[in-house]
C-alpha cells in the first residue's frame, strides 16, 4: 500500500481563502493543549500570545519595528524565488549592507551633516546588492549552485562583521569591548514615535512599488515567465542571465537597505551580532506571503506577532521560551499543510492495483 | 471609532496594570542571553533569581525572559519589563549594555542592573565578579596535577574578561611550574556544546591532560570524563556531569548580590554603583575539591583564603608576552588594567585575535 498526493483537478477557491483561517484555528487548539500540559490556563495563554500584543500601542509599534526588516528582505527574496533563483543568503546581504552603510559614521565621525543618512542608505543598498551579485555572477558565469554560494557567503559576511567590530572598527573609548562607536544623531533614522522609525514607511513604499512592478509591468511579466518556463521566455527575447543578476541585485539591495536601517534606527552602532536571523526568517515570510508583496506584508506582521506574543507569554506566565517557538513552528506547519490539502488530495494506492508498470513510470 | 478604540485600549491597559500591581511590593525581572537550562552562565543567574524568591517570599515577585539575543530584540525585551511594572531589572549579558541605557533613560523610576558592562547612569548600575581569582586557583591545581605540563583552554571571545581569565590561569600555573604551557582554542561562542566538545577533543589530542573553559556548556567536561583527563566546571558546579573528571568549579554566585540590591530597592536606598567582588564576599565560590590528593586540596584552600583576605592574584613581577614589565615585584595590578586587559602575559602560547 502506498499513499500518494494527487493534484486536485479544480481546487476550491473558498477553501483557498479559508485555509489560513483553518491553520490559525488548528494552531489555537494545539497551543491550548500545550499550555494545558505546561500547567497554565490555556485561554489566558492564548490571549497573551495572540490578542494582548494587539491591544496596546507600544506592542503594536514593536510589532511593526520587528516586521520591517522581515518584509523588506522577503520582498526582495520573492523576486528571486519567482524567477527561479534560490537566494538563501539574505542574512549575509543584510549584514554586508549594514557594514557598507555604517563605515561612514564609524570611520568618518566628523562627516556629520544632513547628507550622512542618505549616503549611508545608498551605500548600504549598493553593498547588499554587491554581496547578492556574487552568487548571481557565479551562477551566470560558472553555473555554480546559487543555494550553496549564497548560503556560504552568509558566514563570510558575519565573520567579517565580527572581525571588524573586534578589531579595526572597535570603539576607541570602549575598553576593548567588541562594539563600534555610537552613531551621531545625523546618522540615525528619524523616529516617528518610541522606537518606530521612518524605516517602516520605506518598507510599505517598497511593498507597493514591487506589487505594481510584479503585476503591471513588463519586468514583472518577464520574472514570472522566466520562473515558470525559461524556454518560453527565451523565445520572447528575455535574457535568463540578465534576470538572474537583476533579481539577486534587487534581493541583495533590499536586504542591505534593511540592514542599514536596522543598524541606524534600533542599534545605533555595530555589534558582533546585528541580526537575530532576519535573513532566514524572511525566507519563511516570503513563502507564507505566497511570494506576493501584499501577502508578505501580512505574513511579516503575523510572524512578528508570534515573536512578540511569545515573549509576552514568557514574561507573564513564566513558561519556557521553547513553548513559544513550538507554537510558532506549529503555525507555519499548519499553514503549509492546509495549503497542500487545498491543492492536493490524498489517494491510497493499493499495491495490487499499481503493480510494476506504475513503479517503472515513477522512476 | 477612534475614540472607541482609545477607550478600549485604555481599559485593557488598566486591567493589565491592576493585575500586576496587586501582587507584591516589588517585581524583579531578569533578561537572560541563554536558556535557563544551560547549566552555566544563565543557569546561575536563574539560581540567583530563585534565591531571591526564597528569601523574600511573597514580598518580591520575579519574572524572566530567556534566550534573548543581543541586538535589536534585547531593547524590546528590557522595555517590556519596564512597562510591565518591574521595579528593578537585571540584564545579564554584555551586549545588553546600550539597550539597557536607552530603556533606562525612558523609565527613570525603574532601577537597572547590567552585568559585565562599564556604562552607568543614575538608574543604571553595573555588576560583575572577580572570576580571575578562581582562575588563578585552578591554574595552580592544573600545574600540580598535569603530567604533560600542558592545559587546554577553550575560550569564547577575546574580550578583556576572557583574556584576564587565561592570564590568571597561566599565572597561577606558573607559580607552581614556571614552564607550564596553555593551549588556547577560540570557539567564538558562549554556548555551543558541539563546538566546545570538538575543541576539547582537539586539545586533548594535542597533549593537554587538563581542560578548562570559558564557555557555558558542560560538553568539555563530559569529553574530559570520556577521555580520562580532568577539568574544571565553569559558572556552576558541573560535578554530576563529570564525576571523575572535575577537580573543582568556579561558581558564579549571584544570589547574595541580587538579594542585597533588591533589599536596597525595598528600603529606598538603592544607588547606582559598579560592583566587582570575588571570593571575599562570596560572589565567586569554589565548588568542593574532588578527585585531588590532600596536599593539592590544602594548597588550593590556602590560596583561596589568601585571595579572600585581599591578596590580588595579578601581583608582580608580571610581564607581557613580549617581555615588557607591567608591574614590579610585590605590586598589584590595578583593577582598571584587569577590567580592560587586552594583552597576554609572558608564556601564553597564542596570539591574541585582533
Amino acid at each position: 500500500m502506498r499513499i500518494e498526493l494527487v493534484k486536485r483537478k479544480n481546487s476550491s477557491t473558498t477553501m483557498a481563502v479559508l485555509s489560513p483561517v483553518i491553520a490559525v484555528i488548528l494552531t489555537l487548539i494545539s497551543g491550548a493543549i500545550l499550555f494545558a500540559i505546561a500547567g497554565k490556563d490555556p485561554i489566558h495563554g492564548l490571549y497573551l500570545f495572540f490578542i494582548q500584543p494587539l491591544t496596546d500601542s507600544w506592542s503594536i509599534q514593536e510589532l511593526i519595528v520587528k516586521a520591517t526588516p522581515l518584509v523588506l528582505i522577503a520582498c526582495g527574496l520573492a523576486v528571486c524565488y519567482l524567477s527561479n533563483n534560490w537566494n538563501i543568503g539574505a542574512e549575509g546581504q543584510f549584514i554586508f549592507g549594514a557594514l557598507c552603510g555604517s563605515f561612514l559614521p564609524i570611520l568618518f565621525p566628523d562627516f556629520d551633516n544632513w547628507l550622512t543618512l542618505p549616503l549611508m542608505l545608498v551605500f548600504g543598498t549598493l553593498g547588499g546588492a554587491l554581496w547578492g551579485l556574487i552568487p548571481g555572477v557565479l551562477k551566470t558565469r560558472f553555473n555554480t549552485n546559487e543555494i550553496l554560494t549564497s548560503l556560504m557567503l552568509v558566514y563570510v559576511a558575519s565573520l567579517l562583521l565580527d572581525y571588524l567590530v573586534r578589531g579595526p572598527w572597535r570603539d576607541p573609548d570602549g575598553y576593548n569591548f567588541p562594539e563600534s562607536r555610537i552613531f551621531s544623531d545625523s546618522a540615525t533614522m528619524p523616529l516617528i514615535d518610541g522606537r518606530l522609525s521612518v524605516s517602516c514607511l520605506v518598507a510599505v513604499a517598497v511593498v507597493i512599488v514591487l506589487a505594481l512592478m510584479l503585476s503591471k509591468s513588463l519586468k514583472g511579466f518577464e520574472i514570472r515567465v522566466m520562473g515558470e518556463s525559461p524556454r518560453a521566455g527565451g523565445f520572447s527575447g528575455f535574457s535568463q542571465k540578465g534576470l538572474t543578476l537583476f533579481s539577486f541585485a534587487i534581493a541583495g539591495g533590499l536586504a542591505g537597505l534593511a540592514g542599514t536601517m536596522e543598524v541606524s534606527s534600533s542599534l545605533n552602532q555595530l555589534l558582533p551580532s546585528i541580526s537575530p536571523g532576519y535573513g532566514f526568517t524572511a525566507i519563511i515570510v516570503a513563502f507564507l506571503g505566497r511570494l506576493n508583496p501584499i501577502g508578505i506584508l501580512i505574513a511579516g506582521l503575523v510572524l512578528s506577532l508570534s515573536y512578540i506574543g511569545g515573549e509576552s507569554v514568557q514574561a507573564s506566565m513564566g513558561i519556557s521560551s521553547k513553548i513559544a517557538s513550538v507554537i510558532q513552528g506549529l503555525l507555519l506547519c499548519y499553514v503549509l499543510v492546509c495549503d497542500t490539502f487545498v491543492l492536493y488530495q490524498i489517494r491510497i494506492v493499493s499495491t495490487l492495483r499499481s503493480g510494476a508498470q506504475k513503479e517503472a513510470s515513477d522512476v | 471609532m477612534n475614540k472607541f478604540l482609545k477607550a478600549a485600549v485604555a481599559a485593557t491597559a488598566l486591567l493589565a496594570s491592576s493585575a500586576v500591581a496587586s501582587a507584591a511590593d516589588l517585581k524583579a525581572c531578569f533578561v537572560y542571553i541563554g536558556p535557563v537550562g544551560d547549566f552555566g552562565w544563565t543557569y546561575q543567574h536563574d539560581q540567583g533569581r530563585k534565591d531571591v524568591e526564597a528569601h523574600f517570599g511573597d514580598r518580591v515577585e520575579t519574572a524572566f525572559l530567556e534566550n534573548i539575543p543581543e541586538g535589536p530584540d534585547s531593547e524590546r525585551a528590557i522595555e517590556r519589563f519596564a512597562r510591565e511594572g518591574c521595579g528593578i531589572i537585571f540584564t545579564t549579558s554584555f551586549g545588553y549594555m546600550n539597550p539597557t541605557l536607552k530603556v533606562a533613560k525612558k523609565y527613570p523610576d525603574v532601577k537597572f542592573e547590567h552585568a559585565t558592562g562599564y556604562k552607568t547612569a543614575d538608574n543604571v548600575a553595573t555588576y560583575n565578579s572577580r572570576f580571575h581569582e578562581g582562575r588563578y586557583i585552578i591554574g595552580q591545581i592544573a600545574a600540580k596535577m598535569s603530567k604533560t605540563g600542558t592545559a587546554g583552554y577553550i575560550a569564547s571571545f577575546p574580550i578583556p574578561e576572557v583574556v584576564a581569565g587565561i592570564n590568571a590561569f597561566l599565572y597561577g600555573a606558573q607559580s607552581i611550574n614556571p614552564d607550564f604551557k596553555v593551549k588556547v582554542v577560540w570557539v567564538n561562542t558562549w554556548f555551543d556544546p558541539g563546538k566546545e566538545a570538538d575543541a576539547a577533543k582537539a586539545l586533548i589530542d594535542q597533549g593537554a591532560d587538563i581542560i578548562t573553559q570559558h564557555t557555558d556548556s558542560t560538553a568539555p567536561l563530559q569529553v574530559a570524563q570520556e577521555r580520562g583527563v580532568h577539568g574544571f566546571g565553569q559558572a556552576s558546579d558541573m560535578v554530576k556531569f563529570a564525576p571523575d573528571a572535575q577537580y573543582t568549579a568556579i561558581i558564579d554566585n549571584w544570589g547574595p548580590y541580587y538579594i542585597h540590591r533588591i533589599q536596597e530597592v525595598l528600603d529606598g536606598n538603592w544607588e547606582s554603583a559598579q560592583t566587582w567582588e570575588g571570593l571575599a564576599t562570596g560572589h565567586v565560590v569554589m565548588a568542593p575539591y574532588t578527585n585531588l590528593p590532600d596536599d593539592v586540596v590544602e594548597m588550593a584552600k590556602e590560596t583561596e583564603a589568601k585571595i579572600a583576605g585581599g591578596w590580588e592574584p595579578f601581583t608582580g613581577p608580571l610581564m607581557k608576552q613580549d617581555g615588557t614589565e607591567v608591574v614590579g615585584e610585590g605590586d598589584a595590578l590595578d583593577p582598571g588594567a584587569i577590567l580592560g586587559m587586552n594583552w597576554y602575559i609572558k608564556g601564553v602560547d597564542d596570539k591574541l585575535p585582533e
